[in-house]
């Protein structure tokens, strides 16, 4: 069981007068064993949101909490708790060290457990996780540059998972993948939200990934939650506008385009 | 000391950009109520100032960090104590720290730097007398090297890129590696060499008329400006390879405005904010040019005080460099603010 | 990469540098062994000789050699300039490391101090150093590294905190590793290549910096003697004996050029090979084709040069056309060269680029060639290009306002007053509130979306016939994006342009245009109606269409995947 659960969180960057409010007020619950949606345009707060869960940026105001437990302060136990909960990067090559062994980064990530495993152990358990992200184990030692861009966003999932996580935050994970490679990924996700039982945050601007991947999901905008609810009855039936407008917008197979009340 | 930029190869695949919008992020960093331009003028006149400060406590704390006793090393092994006691109090070495700090600042600010251990005359005098000559120098130095860089980086940027006169821009390059090479004194001595030696053609000495100062500014600005041509080379070609640039050819505007209009004020403030610092770093090359010339400036006046350990004077002689460094850095700052609109941006 | 000589070991350059740093070795270690009895030597009647055979750099006051003592001078003028460069590196680097590692305000603190101490040309700092350690060579040793560190630390800073800034780094520490950790296994592995090439060109600098100092008299004392010192001894006789100034100034130059070379060697940035530009060409038939057609491109064949230079074709063998008022969209992965195409199509290429095709023309302008003055005027009024990025494509020290007039004034002769009026009636068209006022802005001042938009009000300027829109709203929102198409396809109308439209996102190109090329590889696979998409026959195309998720997916199902042949995969089999 594991709920993450956003309270009153307000993140502000810069201060005086030149101060910006990324997020502002955010109460978000993402229940234990679901996939829960955020979307928003860029700007809205998404990431920071997911930096702030991770412990990138500490909120001003307000609480994150896994299980109950304080993640957001400053504290040895917020610190250590925080470890449960994983983020996955949206572009697969920055997120990984160019001069650094796939398996190295992975086994890197293994550090979050608090456990100390032996060289052969941590070999095995970096084969493994390989193996369950459908690459070859055999490739542990290869540098990223030898890698696909999909198959470097995979990497970095297993690496995440590495830290064995309670929570998984997948901020924007297919946006800079090609649309090929998008399915390969999230069908991936979907395998292991079932295999292991995650409970996963899905940061994403495209809705139609949303609608496919979550259960649940929240629309952000200008660092506020405008509307939450059921995936399915949240996008057949938007209460707020800007909902409306988002869906409105997203291009449909085979439909002219119309931009009528667009500008 | 450069760092090539990553070369991007290929063409980027698509996406959609990511963070926040740099508009957006502009605005969080501007101070409100002064344009952009203002403000960052202003913050680089405060940058000035505090730098004026570091280099006022620096030349005060000097003599405080000789190891030793500097009355002593300045006077030499063979005299007495009681000139040495006298001029420690003449130097205010005797008193408290604070209260030399404090009486250094108010000479400073009546315009008394002290008087010179060897001569005996107010440091303020000699400086006055040798400043002109130095300051000449640098601008004349200054001015060749920065308006020769740009022609010669430009043109054989836009010969490298298009393909014309690969092998005349491939040599003008390496003739630049190899002026950048060679420091100002070496080019100077070589300059001697053949120019007053060899053809004796032109004075090697002294300061005064036009033909004398030939040799030193040339000596002086070669080096800086073959590294700003290679400078200007490097990111003319940056610039010609921008997105922006592609949409003015789209325009296919003639040439004349695609590289006087699009492509020159983007290099220039590229090119002075790596660059700038060679410009400046020209004015110290003045110690070393006076030196080989023997002309009778700041430089030849540092060299001889540090010497003799002539205290007062090393402190006068630092604090003008330092002023005139930092006054070449507001100009080019002031060029930067004038030609790029987001300087302020940059600065965040 | 790992394996093997470092690029620019191999080659004459790094045969050459391999050669002089051993020749230089050598000089270090054997020349006092060899010249020190001809070095010390003196000879009243062989005082200040020119150059003869038996002393070819002649001799100094004391009769003795001075190629000698120039040789000898090697070991001393080295070992000096790399204990300068290991005080400089050394300091530099941890200045540079700390600056990065501690807490913000602190951060910008030294920061700002290390930026005020780089101000300061490097002679004035070793002039200031040298007045604490006085004229020695050890003083000056110290001073010349001293004088380095500011330097050295902002490059140290500048490269860790491009590092610490990246994701890779945040994902260390969410895992919990800390800064020394960071540190110790991020950062430096990704900084030490560029530290080493500059250490290298620091040495070099250091070399010329202490000659510097020993020619003031502010480095080695008599009787030792380095280069700088040889120097200034021999230009009080430079009117008697030129080489006795000429050689230790020889041997400066070279020592740092090896150094310098050196220092390139054991980078791995050696400068990509220049691109060699190559002729276009067109093959026959350029002339006037079919009046009712805009675009023809017949067998378009793109290649660029690679790292090796070795020529890839990118584009191989692309034929299309466009007829006047058309939409056509070209869809594919990253890659599959439907911008290179476009490009080509716009005769926007950069040289590099090696264009080969029966036919490339644009209302008959052949686009392999460079265009004649009246065929750039017509270019420039009836092709317009909107590209991916608005910010980038913008040039930044230019109002907008100015980007738009420039147009109609180059190639219209539109007086200035007249052309900021059109300017403002295409900005007011492209939905741009305030026209007059963003007219007057730069492009940063304006958002993502309007600066789309004025990219396109830029092409508005002349009287389009065709608008090339290469991925226009990939880097937009959503919502932005409907605008910017909403503005694109209102234009098409008014004024009667074709459009073809470069996009990735094959939902969007389904709507959007009337006609859709699937790209592969650098293929067209399929041509279809947009309308039809549903109905395309080539794999890849309904792979394409089956491959993205929209909002009507079966949830309970895998998606299905692009296989590597470009067809479906086994659809579903978890």
């Amino acid at each position: 069981m594991s709920t993450l659960e956003f309270t009153g969180t307000t993140v502000r960057y810069g201060h005086g007068a030149g101060a910006h409010v990324a997020v502002d007020g955010v109460d978000l619950t993402v229940a234990s064993g679901g996939v829960h949606g955020l979307v928003g345009e860029s700007g809205s707060g998404k990431s920071t949101l997911a930096a702030a869960a991770v412990g990138l940026v500490r909120p001003v105001a307000g609480t994150i909490r896994l299980d109950g437990a304080d993640i957001a302060g400053s504290s040895a136990a917020a610190r250590t708790a925080r470890r449960r909960v994983q983020l996955v990067f949206q572009d697969p090559y920055a997120a990984l060290d160019p001069r650094m062994p796939v398996g190295v980064s992975i086994a890197e990530a293994m550090r979050a457990t608090g456990r100390r495993l032996s060289r052969a152990d941590r070999q095995r358990r970096v084969e493994e996780l390989l193996g369950l992200v459908h690459l070859d184990p055999k490739r542990a030692g290869d540098l990223p540059s030898a890698f696909s861009g999909g198959q470097c966003q995979r990497v970095t999932i297993a690496r995440a998972l590495a830290a064995e996580p309670d929570v998984v935050i997948a901020d924007e994970i297919t946006s800079a993948l090609d649309v090929s490679v998008q399915g390969v990924v999230l069908n991936l996700l979907r395998e292991l939200r079932a295999e292991l039982d995650l409970t996963v945050l899905f940061i994403s601007h495209n809705l139609a990934v949303v609608r496919y991947v979550c259960d649940t999901v929240s629309v952000m905008r200008h660092g506020r939650i405008v509307e939450s609810g059921e995936t399915e009855s949240v996008l057949s039936a938007p209460a707020h506008p800007y909902t409306r407008e988002l869906l409105a917008a997203v291009p449909v197979m085979g439909e002219p385009f119309d931009g009528e009340e667009a500008l | 000391m450069a760092i090539s930029p990553a070369t991007p190869t290929g063409p980027t695949p698509a996406g959609p950009a990511t963070g926040p919008d740099p508009a957006r992020r502009g605005d969080r960093h501007a101070l409100p109520r002064l344009s952009p331009r203002a403000s960052f003028v202003l913050r680089r006149l405060g940058r000035a100032l505090v730098s004026l400060a570091v280099v006022v406590v620096a030349t005060f704390l000097v003599v405080h960090l000789v190891p030793g006793d500097p009355v002593r090393a300045a006077l030499g092994p063979s005299a007495t104590p009681e000139l040495v006691e006298r001029t420690r109090a003449e130097l205010g070495l005797d008193q408290p720290a604070w209260r030399q700090f404090t009486g250094y600042l108010s000479g400073l600010l009546h315009g008394d730097l002290g008087v010179s251990l060897r001569s005996h005359r107010p440091v303020a005098a000699t400086l006055a007398d040798r400043f002109p000559t130095t300051l000449v120098l640098s601008l004349l130095a200054f001015l060749v090297a920065a308006l020769g860089a740009v022609p010669i980086g430009v043109a054989t940027a836009v010969a490298a890129r298009g393909g014309r006169g690969r092998a005349a821009g491939a040599g003008v390059s390496w003739a630049l590696s190899g002026l950048i090479a060679i420091p100002n004194f070496l080019l100077a001595v070589g300059l001697i060499a053949l120019f007053g030696v060899t053809l004796n053609a032109l004075p090697v000495a002294g300061w005064g008329g036009a033909a004398q100062a030939v040799l030193p500014v040339a000596a002086l600005a070669v080096g800086p400006l073959a590294y700003l041509a290679r400078i200007v080379h490097v990111e003319m070609l940056a610039v010609l390879e921008t997105p922006y640039m592609t949409t003015a050819r789209g325009k296919r505007l003639p040439a004349r405005l695609l590289y006087l209009r699009h492509a020159l004020p983007n290099m220039i403030t590229a090119a002075l904010t790596t660059g700038g610092l060679i410009l400046t770093g020209l004015v110290a090359g003045t110690v070393l040019i006076e030196a080989v010339f023997v002309i009778p400036g700041l430089g030849s006046t540092i060299v001889s005080s540090i010497t003799a350990k002539d205290y007062p004077m090393i402190q006068g002689v630092v604090l003008v460099y330092a002023v005139l460094v930092l006054g070449l850095n507001l100009l080019i700052d002031l060029v930067l603010a004038t030609l790029d609109p987001r300087s302020s941006i940059m600065e965040g | 990469m790992r394996s093997g000589l470092p690029r620019g070991l191999r080659g004459p350059q790094g045969v050459v540098t391999v050669l002089g740093a051993f020749a230089l070795l050598l000089v270090i270690v054997l020349a006092p062994y060899v010249w020190g009895d001809a070095a010390t030597a003196t000879s009243v009647a062989d005082r200040v000789q020119g150059p003869s055979a038996a002393h070819p750099f002649g001799t100094d006051d004391l009769g003795r050699d001075v190629l000698a003592r120039v040789l000898i001078a090697a070991r001393l003028s080295v070992l000096l300039a790399l204990g300068a460069t290991a005080v400089a590196v050394s300091g530099g680097i941890v200045l540079g490391v700390v600056a990065t590692v501690l807490p913000c305000p602190l951060r910008r603190l030294v920061s700002a101090f290390i930026d005020i101490l780089l101000s300061f040309p490097w002679l004035l700092l070793a002039l200031f150093f040298s007045v604490i350690w006085g004229a020695t060579a050890s003083g000056a040793m110290l001073a010349v590294g001293f004088a380095g560190v500011p330097s050295i630390a902002r490059l140290t800073y500048t490269l860790a905190s491009s590092v610490t800034g990246r994701d890779f780094v945040r994902a260390a520490r969410i895992v919990g590793v800390g800064p020394a950790g960071v540190i110790l296994r991020h950062v430096i592995p990704n900084i030490a290549p560029p530290m080493l090439v500059n250490t290298a060109a620091y040495a070099s600098t250091a070399l010329l910096s202490f000659a510097g100092l020993s020619f003031l008299g502010l480095g080695v004392q008599a009787p030792g003697f380095d280069w700088g010192r040889l120097l200034r001894e021999g230009i009080a006789r430079i009117y008697v004996n030129p080489m006795a100034a000429l050689g230790p100034g020889i041997a400066i130059v070279l020592t740092g050029l090896i150094l310098n070379a050196i220092g390139s060697l054991t980078g791995e940035s050696a400068s990509k090979t220049p691109l060699r530009p190559r002729a276009s060409k067109a093959r026959a038939r350029a002339g006037a084709g079919d009046p009712e057609v805009l675009v023809e491109v017949e067998d378009l064949r793109v290649s660029f040069p690679d790292r090796q230079g070795r020529l890839v074709e990118r584009v191989r063998g692309v034929s299309l056309t466009i007829r006047p008022g058309e939409t056509v969209g070209i869809v594919g992965a990253s890659g599959s060269g439907k911008s290179v195409t476009a490009m080509a199509v716009a005769g926007l290429l950069g040289p590099e680029a090696a264009i080969d095709a029966t036919r490339l023309s644009f209302q008959g302008i052949d686009m392999t060639a460079a265009p004649r003055a009246a065929d750039r005027r017509r270019l420039g009024l009836e092709l317009a290009v909107v590209f991916q990025d608005p910010l980038t494509s913008l040039n930044p020290s230019l109002t907008v306002g100015r980007q738009l007039t420039e147009v109609s004034r180059t190639h219209d002769g539109v007086p200035r007053a007249a052309a900021r009026h059109r300017a403002r009636d295409v900005l007011a068209s492209v939905g741009i509130a305030r026209p007059e006022r963003r007219a007057r802005q730069y492009p940063h001042e304006l958002s993502g979306g309007m600066r789309q938009r004025a990219m396109i009000g830029m092409g508005l300027m002349g009287r389009p016939r065709l608008v090339i829109a290469d991925e226009p709203t990939t880097a937009l929102d959503v919502t932005v994006q409907r605008q910017v198409l909403r503005v694109l396809r209102d234009a098409r109308r008014r004024t009667g342009s074709a459009i073809l439209f470069i996009s990735h996102d094959i939902a969007l190109v389904s709507g959007f245009c009337d006609r859709v090329l699937v790209m592969k590889d650098g293929q067209i696979v399929e041509e279809v109606a947009a309308a039809r998409l549903d109905e395309a026959r080539h794999p890849y195309t309904r792979a394409l269409v089956a491959c993205v998720p929209h909002m009507g997916t079966d949830r309970t199902r895998p998606l299905p995947v692009i296989d590597e042949s470009g067809g479906v995969a086994e659809e579903a089999r978890a």
